[in-house]
């Protein structure tokens, strides 16, 4: 098994709160899959412990096995900053860096990493820029703040900066939890497209979202991933109880 | 409560608030206002150009004073600035829970030591062991008064950088001491520019420090090595003089002063104003 994710026995600490409990789960890869659950259920410490980004708040721990298309994550003498190279993160809200242009957003990965080539930029920045849908809409205004662009175009436009540096996977944080229904129409359009050449991994607190665009679900309670499956059967038939209550929305 | 009476209360409140405003900024009129009055005559082409006369000649400028000060602010600042913005950097980012509280409080207490006393030290490290005053010792006990506040603004600034930008930066693959230069520290650029500016405007009118350590110099100045003319030990020595003359000499000194921390502060907010700016 060398491609998707795969997680064994993984366990988070924030301190001496213990927030994910022996977390184990197979990701398909060039599949979407979503992962729900109430809010502090502990989903979005998943996925930033699947590209070390946990670790990166003062006192969390990790332990357990991460293997990223068939790399290590965890393994020992593993630099962050390549696993992280390889896979893209793109955060609830819009991030992008307010010192920089459009351009200089797509392209803002391989600037820092040293690419210096103005032609290896300008088509990295296109392509990146097309892939997240947002070329058409801003070609001409290039030069412009990133953060002159309206929320859902910021977004893209961060999805476009995780894609320049073409990683295998892409983790979304709910990417769409700060736009209005156009602009997450135009995401999840986004992430029908990617999905063919990219895995990736979408947290989400809207259930018809992880419906329409995921392949797999997972749902996760307390720090405990309760049920993961075929992302259908998940919310027309779950096999555990909870799952049904907190998708028939009788917690949560 | 009625909405006249709502009204009439916001009216009230925001005149008060509109005249607090008013008198903050009054004593800076009055002091340029009076300065104006008191210096201008005596500003000319041969203030900026000549240096002073001999006791008892009438005439004669500040050339050597004002680029004496103009030495020392430099190489204050080439001094003090990096090593303060650096130094908030570290408080800002430092994981250690002792070492930065312990340089952050010694930073405020370095804050509120008296600049004579700041001249003290820097005569007995730089001039005592030198056997002479110098613009360096000068230099060197500006930038003492300068580290704490540059260190405590851009610590502050540094930490007004929102963490979402940090982690977008690092999962992109980005080593940290890259995200720092090129992503944190840009965004926070703006307000560290103002905090340095602000710390400059302070030790330009510093008097105290400079007297026993730049001591002053009647001509243009040797070397950094050798004691250097600076506006505020001129203006100090000519305002307790006896003369006329040297009395209008001291207020038009203050006046190019002012001016001079004017068009530093102007400079470095144009040459570092950038298209875009973070945090201010």
């Amino acid at each position: 098994m060398a491609d998707g994710i795969l997680v064994k026995g993984l366990n988070a600490w924030f301190g001496e709160h213990h927030v994910l409990h022996d977390i184990g789960i197979s990701m398909a890869p060039k599949a979407v899959t979503a992962l729900i659950g109430p809010s502090g259920c502990g989903k979005s410490t998943f996925i930033r412990c699947l590209n070390r980004m946990h670790e990166v708040i003062p006192g969390a721990r990790v332990a357990g096995t991460v293997r990223v298309e068939g790399v290590d994550v965890y393994a020992q003498g593993v630099d962050p900053v390549q696993i992280r190279r390889k896979i893209g993160m793109v955060f609830q809200k819009p991030n992008p860096f307010p010192t920089m242009s459009v351009f200089e957003n797509a392209v803002a990965g391989l600037r820092l990493s040293g690419v210096r080539e103005r032609a290896v930029l300008n088509e990295a920045g296109e392509r990146a820029l097309r892939q997240a849908a947002l070329w058409d809409e801003v070609k001409d205004s290039l030069s412009k703040s990133g953060v002159s662009l309206s929320g859902g175009q910021q977004q893209r436009l961060c999805i476009a900066r995780a894609l320049a540096v073409e990683p295998e996977v892409l983790l979304m944080d709910e990417p769409c939890s700060a736009l209005d229904p156009i602009a997450t129409a135009k995401i999840e359009e986004l992430i029908l497209e990617l999905r063919s050449t990219l895995t990736i991994v979408i947290v989400t607190h809207n259930m018809q979202q992880a419906a329409r665009v995921s392949e797999a679900t997972g749902f996760f309670l307390l720090g405990d991933l309760v049920e993961v499956g075929v992302t259908r059967q998940l919310f027309t038939n779950p096999r555990d109880k909870r799952t049904e209550d907190y998708i028939t929305g009788r917690f949560g | 409560m009625r909405p006249g009476g709502r009204r009439a209360v916001n009216v009230v409140m925001s005149g008060l608030a509109a005249v607090a405003a008013g008198l903050v900024v009054l004593p800076l009129l009055l002091i340029f206002g009076f300065l104006l009055w008191q210096g201008a005559s005596a500003v000319n082409v041969d203030f900026f150009t000549h240096l002073p006369k001999p006791v008892g000649e009438v005439g004669g400028g500040m050339a050597n004073a004002i680029v004496g000060s103009l030495v020392l602010i430099a190489l204050a600042a080439a001094l003090g600035l990096p090593l303060g913005i650096l130094g908030g950097v570290y408080l800002a980012e430092s994981r250690d829970r002792h070492l930065p509280w312990l340089a952050r409080f010694l930073a405020d207490v370095l804050n509120g030591v008296p600049s004579i006393v700041i001249g003290i030290f820097a005569y007995t490290v730089m001039v005592l062991p030198m056997r002479r005053f110098s613009a360096l010792a000068g230099a060197f006990a500006l930038a003492v008064i300068m580290l704490p506040i540059v260190m405590r603004t851009s610590e502050e600034l540094v930490r007004l950088v929102p963490a979402s930008l940090r982690e977008a930066a690092l999962a992109l693959g980005i080593p940290e001491w890259k995200v720092l230069l090129r992503v944190v520290l840009p965004a926070a650029r703006a307000g560290i520019v103002t905090g340095a500016m602000v710390a400059i405007a302070r030790v330009a009118g510093e008097t105290a420090p400079l007297l026993f350590t730049a001591f002053g110099n009647r001509f243009w100045h040797q070397g950094l090595d050798q004691p250097i003319a600076a506006l505020p030990l001129q203006i100090f020595a000519y305002a307790i003089a006896p003369y006329d003359d040297w009395h209008r000499q001291a207020w038009a000194g203050a006046l190019v002063l002012i001016g001079l921390v004017f068009m530093v502060s102007l400079a470095a907010r144009v040459a570092t104003s950038g298209r875009f700016t973070g945090v201010r």
